[in-house]
């Protein structure tokens, strides 16, 4: 291997400083078989240089003996071998670039009907979702579907990359014609940032250079946007939310009354000083301290994992949470939800099972199915509801202990939470909590 | 005030996250120490996740026997260091009870034969968890992996039956006799790590740093010249200025030309690399889907 000796022009002014000013920003695509997910992906790593020169060299051998003529960039994003036997992709694979601006997650889901529960579980961490459509199919099905699960799931920002447009001779008519389409159809979503791009995946054309071919595209680079869009204010920092995750208890000479507690914050700041209330006990307390690793913090907020010492020894344990006097989330045993169904059989009316909520756990038995929902159109189907694998509905939930939760809307740690099967011990809903 | 982390703030977080769900989750939970720089990172992240308490769990070195003198210094330091407890399954006992039959030939590796002796090992202990220090952006195979990722109870992986995992909540329930592999370094790349250590000020072995070593071509790859890799008569030993970008087992790690002396040095030749750092693992070349039939069949 001689090969450390070729460089990459492009990163010989790589400033070993810069990292420490990169964000993270994850993103979700999901589109319909074929409309150029992967060519689209292969093509953002390729021109961001994020392909090396190994990889290349394997899915150059790999077209070459499919018979193809050129290197298929689409290779690039296959996963398992059964998977590149049938040619699809049918689970969620997450990819890693990053440019001198940011560090990217794609969380990269097929877009069949059948695979919906895979599309929830990219959506649930992203902060952007790119939806492809194909120029000359227009919006189909498929792209309200996954607009409405990243509308469903909170993703904050749509980037909607109509592609192909080489097929349709670049023309900015055909563009326009779907943005109006899907403008009014998104009215409907809870997701208000969305952006349009006309793009060609397999010439290159808008995803990280401008367009030769679309000089009358006024609109920024697929790039430009993932680099710069703003995420900083996606994350709420105003409700301040602690669940307690587990006791830190050294029982050592030096350290003999310690007693933190360490979590991940999941909304709002936490500082020294604080008057927090322990939920769901109602005990007061002061923060004493906010500390990692021995480090104290002048404050800290969400997503930072952190260890909280309190002024008073009060019992305080895994799935309590500390919250702010004048700023506490809901209590309850009632729960309503939306939630994407994961599991085989259909969710059971008085069905039991396992619910996981921030560090808390407890059984939650299913009061009432109250309707699916058309995931292509929300119509919403109310007579004899049944939710199976993939389906999406509303459900009331009534738990052994107390939750304390947000809505999904304004918090989607405190406001999510999954279902697990009794026995197989199975994940198998996604819910989200409604008002 | 604008509350924003970097990219390497917001990944610590979230591996500590995972690290302390594994010890409120599991029983009897372990770090499978390679020695190489992912496990030595996963090592510093648990100190961090709970200090000032010790790391609460032992390291399990799965040791194939063929190790650079080095990795065996490094990590009875750290162990030392750190104060926490070490367990090493031994390859070469597995050999000498019948366990596995050791491969023939110039190629010969104990790289299959570790997943036997960590199965033991796992048995041994009765661990409910094995952390480990695999990336997602490693490999092929690894992309599709979980944070959390059960196994049954041969300790196989299933690649088309993985539970769902959504937002931060990680479902680590089983049944008797399964277990679960746990990386809490997943969504780091090879440079997020070394950006890492570097702003951290991680001490790390030495043979990540360049050195003279006398090393010989073997299929394009540069192995150490060692009493563990019998050579061909045609491969002739050289002495070159080299460094590693993986550690693992001596028969099966490549090294790389590189002067890079220092962490800074390193992040640079990693920023400009055109290669994969598995690209001189021999372990991978052997076919295209070889490191995912290892993990089925129960390879971390
Ligand atoms: N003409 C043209 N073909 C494209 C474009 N993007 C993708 N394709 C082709 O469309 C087909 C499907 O693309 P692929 O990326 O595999 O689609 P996926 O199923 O969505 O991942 C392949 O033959 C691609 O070469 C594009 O922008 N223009």
């Amino acid at each position: 291997m001689t090969t450390s000796e070729i460089r990459n022009p492009q990163s010989e002014i790589f400033d070993s400083n810069s990292y420490l000013n990169m964000e993270l920003l994850r993103f979700t695509t999901a589109g319909s078989v074929d409309d150029g997910k992967s060519t689209l992906i292969g093509r953002l790593l390729y021109d961001s240089k994020s392909i090396f020169e190994d990889q290349y060299e394997n899915i150059k051998a790999t077209s070459e003996r499919r018979g193809e003529s050129t290197v298929n960039l689409a290779l690039f994003t296959d996963g398992l071998k059964a998977e590149r036997e049938q040619g699809i992709t049918i689970d969620v694979a997450y990819r890693y670039f990053s440019t001198p601006k940011r560090k990217f997650i794609i969380a990269d889901t097929p877009g069949h009907i059948q695979y919906t529960r895979n599309m929830v579980t990219g959506a649930s961490t992203a902060n952007l979702a790119i939806i492809l459509v194909d120029a000359r199919q227009g919006i189909v099905e498929q792209t309200r579907r996954h607009s409405i699960i990243a509308s469903l799931l909170g993703i904050p920002h749509i980037a909607v990359c109509i592609n192909k447009m080489d097929l349709v001779n670049h023309e900015e008519a055909v563009f326009n014609n779907i943005v109006a389409e899907y403008r009014e159809f998104a009215t409907r979503l809870k997701t208000k940032d969305i952006h349009f791009i006309p793009i060609s995946a397999l010439n290159g054309d808008n995803v990280v250079h401008r367009s030769e071919n679309m000089k009358w595209c006024e609109g920024v680079t697929l790039m430009y946007l993932l680099e710069n869009i703003h995420i900083a204010s996606d994350i709420n920092h105003i409700d301040m939310r602690f669940p307690v995750q587990y006791v830190v208890r050294p029982y050592s000479d030096e350290f003999h009354d310690y007693r933190g507690y360490a979590g991940r914050i999941s909304s709002g700041v936490i500082r020294k000083g604080d008057k927090v209330i322990v939920l769901p006990s109602g005990f007061t307390s002061t923060v004493k301290s906010v500390e990692l690793d021995g480090k104290e913090l002048k404050e800290a907020f969400a997503p930072l994992s952190v260890t909280v010492q309190l002024e008073d020894d009060i019992d305080i344990s895994r799935g309590d949470m500390l919250v702010r006097e004048g700023n506490v989330p809901k209590q309850s045993q009632d729960i309503e939800a939306m939630v994407c169904w994961m599991g085989e059989k259909p969710i059971q009316l008085n069905g039991k099972y396992f619910l996981k909520h921030t560090s808390k756990e407890v059984r939650a038995v299913v009061k009432e199915i109250k309707y699916k929902m058309d995931i292509n159109s929300l119509h919403r189907i109310t007579e004899n509801p049944s939710i199976g694998m993939n389906d999406v509905g509303r459900i009331s939930l009534r738990t052994t202990a107390p939750l304390c939760f947000d809505a999904y809307t304004k918090n989607r740690d405190t406001g999510s939470f999954i279902l697990i099967e009794e026995g197989s011990n199975v994940t198998v809903g996604a819910c989200m909590i409604i008002d | 005030m604008s509350y924003t982390l970097n990219h390497l703030k917001t990944l610590e977080a979230e591996s500590i996250f995972v690290l302390r769900e594994v010890a409120a989750q599991f029983q009897n939970p372990a770090i499978l120490f390679s020695g190489g720089k992912d496990s030595i990172l996963v090592t510093y992240l648990a100190k961090k996740a709970f200090y000032p308490a010790p790391i609460p769990f032992p390291l399990v070195h799965i040791d194939t026997g063929h190790n650079f003198e080095e990795t065996i210094t490094y990590r009875d330091n750290l162990v030392k260091k750190l104060n926490v407890k070490l367990i090493v399954g031994s390859v070469q006992e597995s050999i000498d009870t019948g366990r596995v039959a050791e491969e023939k030939g110039y190629s010969a590796s104990r790289i299959r034969l570790q997943t036997t002796t960590l199965l033991d090992t796992i048995e041994k202990y009765k661990f409910d968890c094995c952390m480990g220090g695999a990336r997602r952006d490693e490999e092929k195979a690894r992309a599709k992996e979980r944070f959390f990722s059960h196994r049954d109870e041969f300790g196989q992986w299933d690649p088309k039956n993985q539970r769902p995992e959504l937002w931060n909540l990680f479902n680590g329930k089983m049944q008797v006799g399964e277990n679960f592999r746990v990386f809490p370094i997943s969504n780091w790349t090879e440079l997020d790590v070394w950006q890492y250590l570097a702003m951290e000020g991680i001490e790390m072995p030495s043979l990540y740093f360049s050195h003279k070593r006398r090393v010989f071509d073997r299929d394009g790859t540069l192995l150490a010249e060692s009493p563990y890799i019998p050579m061909k008569p045609t491969e002739v030993v050289e002495e070159m200025v080299v460094r590693f970008r993986t550690i693992g087992d001596i028969t099966s790690t490549g090294a790389t030309l590189s002067t890079a002396a220092t962490l800074d040095d390193i992040i640079q030749e990693v920023a400009s690399s055109r290669t994969t750092e598995r690209g001189g693992r021999a372990d991978d070349k052997r076919s295209e889907s070889s490191m995912e039939d290892r993990k089925k069949e129960g390879y971390f």
